[in-house]
C-alpha cells in the first residue's frame, strides 16, 4: 500500500494551521538535518489550554502532513494531554505505520510540539 | 551499448526481483553470480586464515588472497602488489592515510626545514590541509579532524557552478605549507569527472612535498584507470562499488612512500618481533593490515575484477555515458524548467550519476514513491553536505547507473516521475 494515501496528500496539499502566531506564548523549532525537514511550532497557551497552534517550515509530505494532523488534534486541548502524546498516537493520526527510515519524518511534529510547550517565550 | 538484457542474467537479484529498476549503483553495485560464487567457494571449500597456517587449506586461501593483491595492482596500473593495502572500505582507507600522515609525516616535514621551523616559531605560518566542496564526508571529515588535531588550516576549495573543482582557486590554495590535498576523481553527487593527472601535476609543481590522495570510490570500474599516470601518492576505493562485496577497501600507496610510514593499527599478522625492545614490524603493505582481513571479500573482489575485465572498462564507459546522455535528455524534455539537474551539462563530463530536484517535491517523497514501484534511487544529501550548501539545496534525488541498466529503466523512471509530479502537485 502506498504511504501516500488521500489523508496524507490532503494534509500535505492543504495544510491546516499553517503559518506563524505573532502572539505565540510558546515556540520551538525542530529539524531533521539529514532529510532537510524543518519545522517551527507557534502556540498560544491560556489557562493550560492550547488556544491556538500553527506550524511553518518545509520538508517531505510525511513531516508536513503529520504537523498538520497533529496541530488539528491538539488545538483546544489541555497542555497535559498534548505532552502525554506518544509516537503511536501520531502514527494513528497518520493512519499508517512508517518504516524506520521515515519514522523521524513522521515524528518531527510531535517532538517540536513538545519542545515548544516546554519553551515559554 | 552493452546488451543489458544479457548482462542482467549475470546478476541473480533480477531473478528474485524481475521488475527491479536499480538506479543506486553509486551507493553500492549489485553483485554478479561469479562474485557470489567466489565468496561462497572460499567459505565452503577452503575457509581458513591467510598468512599463518601451514596446512593446504590455509595455503590455498593465502595464495588466492595474495593473487588478488596482484590482480588489483595490475587493474589500476600500480607498480606492484606491495603498493596495495587491503582495508575495510574507502572510508577506512582515507582514515588510515590521515592517521599515517598524522603519525609519520606531519611533524617530520616542518622539523626538517629550519626555515619553516623559525616561521612557525614566530607564528607567521601554519600548515594547511586542502580538500574541496565536491567531497563525500569520508574525504572531508578525516582531513578536518587532522587539521584540528595538528592546528593546521583547513582549506575547502570551491567548485564552479558546473560542479567542477575550481582549478584557479585550488592553485591559490597550495603553498609551501600544504601538507595534504585530497579530492575525488568522480563526484558521488554530480558525477563530475576531475582531470586527476592535471591537478596532481599542478599541485606537485607548486609543492612537490604535498601528499595527494584521490578518492576513487565512484571512478573505479566505470572507466579505465591508471594510478601511475595519475601520479598521486594515495588512491582509495571500495570493492562493493565495483561489483564486489561490502567490507573490502583498497588503499593504493606509492611503494617509496609506504615504506617510510610507521603503522598505526597494531595486532596480529603485522609484526616480526613483538618481544624486541623496539618492536620489529613486517614490511609494507602487511604492516598496515593488522588482524584478519575480509578474506572471502577480497577473493570475491578478484572475481569482480575478472568480471569487469571481461566486459571491458572502455565498453562500460561507453555504455554508461550513452545512458547518462539519454537520462539527461529524457529528464530535460519531460520536465523542462520544472527540473533542476545539478552538475556538468554534458554526459561526457560526468560519470553515470545524475542528481536533480523536481519542482518543490521533497526528494524523500520522490524516492519513496519510486520505491513503491521498485525503482531504487537515493534521496538526501548523499553524505555531501558542503556540496548541497553550495547549490542551496537541502537534498536531491540521485540516479546512478551501471552496466545492468538500459533505456527501459530510464523510461520507467521518467514515467513514474511524471505520476509523482501529478500526485504531489498542490492543485
Amino acid at each position: 500500500m502506498s504511504l501516500y494515501q488521500d489523508l496524507i496528500l490532503d494534509h500535505y496539499r492543504n495544510p491546516r494551521n499553517h503559518g506563524t502566531l505573532k502572539k505565540a506564548t510558546h515556540r520551538a523549532a525542530g529539524s531533521n538535518p539529514l532529510c532537510g525537514d524543518t519545522l517551527q511550532m507557534d502556540i498560544i497557551v491560556k489557562n493550560d489550554i492550547i488556544k491556538d497552534v500553527k506550524f511553518s517550515g518545509s520538508g517531505c509530505a510525511i513531516s508536513q502532513a503529520s504537523a498538520s494532523l497533529l496541530t488539528e488534534a491538539v488545538k483546544k486541548k489541555p497542555i497535559k494531554e498534548a505532552l502525554s502524546m506518544e509516537p503511536k498516537d501520531v502514527l494513528e493520526l497518520l493512519n499508517m505505520g512508517l518504516s524506520p527510515n521515515r519514522l523521524k519524518c513522521g515524528l518531527l511534529s510531535l517532538e517540536t510540539l513538545k519542545s515548544a510547550l516546554r519553551h515559554k517565550r | 551499448m552493452l546488451s543489458s538484457k544479457i548482462i542482467k542474467l549475470d546478476f541473480p537479484i533480477f531473478t528474485h526481483h524481475p521488475d527491479l529498476v536499480y538506479l543506486d549503483s553509486a551507493a553500492t553495485t549489485l553483485k554478479p553470480q561469479a562474485v557470489i560464487d567466489a565468496e561462497k567457494e572460499y567459505l565452503e571449500q577452503y575457509s581458513s586464515n591467510v598468512g599463518r597456517g601451514l596446512y593446504p587449506l590455509a595455503e590455498t586461501a593465502t595464495e588466492k588472497f595474495e593473487a588478488v593483491r596482484k590482480q588489483v595492482s595490475a587493474f589500476i596500473g600500480a607498480k606492484g602488489p606491495q603498493e596495495i593495502v587491503f582495508t575495510a572500505g574507502t572510508t577506512a582507507s582515507i582514515n588510515l592515510v590521515a592517521q599515517l600522515i598524522e603519525k609519520s609525516l606531519f611533524s617530520a616535514i616542518p622539523a626538517d626545514e629550519p626555515e619553516s621551523r623559525s616561521r612557525i616559531k614566530s607564528g607567521m605560518t601554519k600548515a594547511n590541509i586542502v580538500t574541496t566542496e565536491l567531497e563525500h564526508h569520508s574525504n572531508f571529515l578525516p582531513w578536518k579532524e587532522l587539521a584540528r588535531a595538528k592546528d593546521a588550516t583547513f582549506r575547502v576549495v570551491p567548485i564552479t557552478e558546473d560542479g567542477l573543482i575550481d582549478l584557479e582557486a585550488l592553485r591559490n590554495s597550495i603553498d609551501d605549507h600544504t601538507r595534504v590535498v585530497a579530492f575525488s576523481a568522480v563526484s558521488n553527487v554530480l558525477g563530475t569527472i576531475s582531470p586527476v593527472s592535471e591537478i596532481v601535476a599542478m599541485i606537485k609543481s607548486i609543492n612537490p612535498k604535498t601528499i595527494i590522495l584521490i578518492d576513487a570510490a565512484q571512478a573505479i570500474g566505470h572507466a579505465p584507470m591508471d594510478v601511475s599516470k595519475w601520479n598521486a601518492d594515495f588512491v582509495a576505493f571500495s570493492a562493493h562499488k565495483m561489483f564486489g562485496t561490502t567490507g573490502v577497501g583498497i588503499l593504493y600507496g606509492k611503494k617509496t612512500l609506504l615504506e617510510t610510514l610507521r603503522p598505526v593499527i597494531f595486532g596480529g599478522g603485522m609484526v616480526l618481533d613483538a618481544c624486541a625492545k623496539k618492536t620489529l614490524y613486517r614490511e609494507s603493505p602487511y604492516c598496515f593490515e593488522a588482524g584478519t582481513q575480509n578474506i572471502g571479500g577480497v577473493i570475491a573482489l578478484g572475481a569482480a575484477i575478472k568480471y569487469i575485465e571481461n566486459i571491458g572498462r572502455e565498453n562500460i564507459r561507453v555504455h554508461e555515458t550513452a545512458l547518462t546522455a539519454y537520462t539527461l535528455k529524457r529528464l530535460r524534455e519531460t520536465f523542462g524548467k520544472h527540473i533542476r539537474i545539478i552538475g556538468p551539462g554534458e554526459a561526457s563530463e560526468r560519470g553515470g550519476i545524475v542528481a536533480f530536484s523536481l519542482k518543490d517535491i521533497h526528494p524523500h517523497d520522490i524516492a519513496q514513491l519510486l520505491g513503491e514501484r521498485n525503482i531504487c534511487v537515493r534521496a538526501g544529501e548523499h553524505c555531501a553536505a558542503p556540496l548541497h550548501r553550495k547549490f542551496h539545496l537541502n537534498a536531491t534525488t540521485r540516479v546512478s547507473l551501471s552496466i545492468y541498466n538500459d533505456e527501459k529503466d530510464i523510461d520507467k523512471l521518467v514515467a513514474r516521475l511524471e505520476e509523482i509530479s501529478e500526485i504531489m502537485s498542490n492543485t
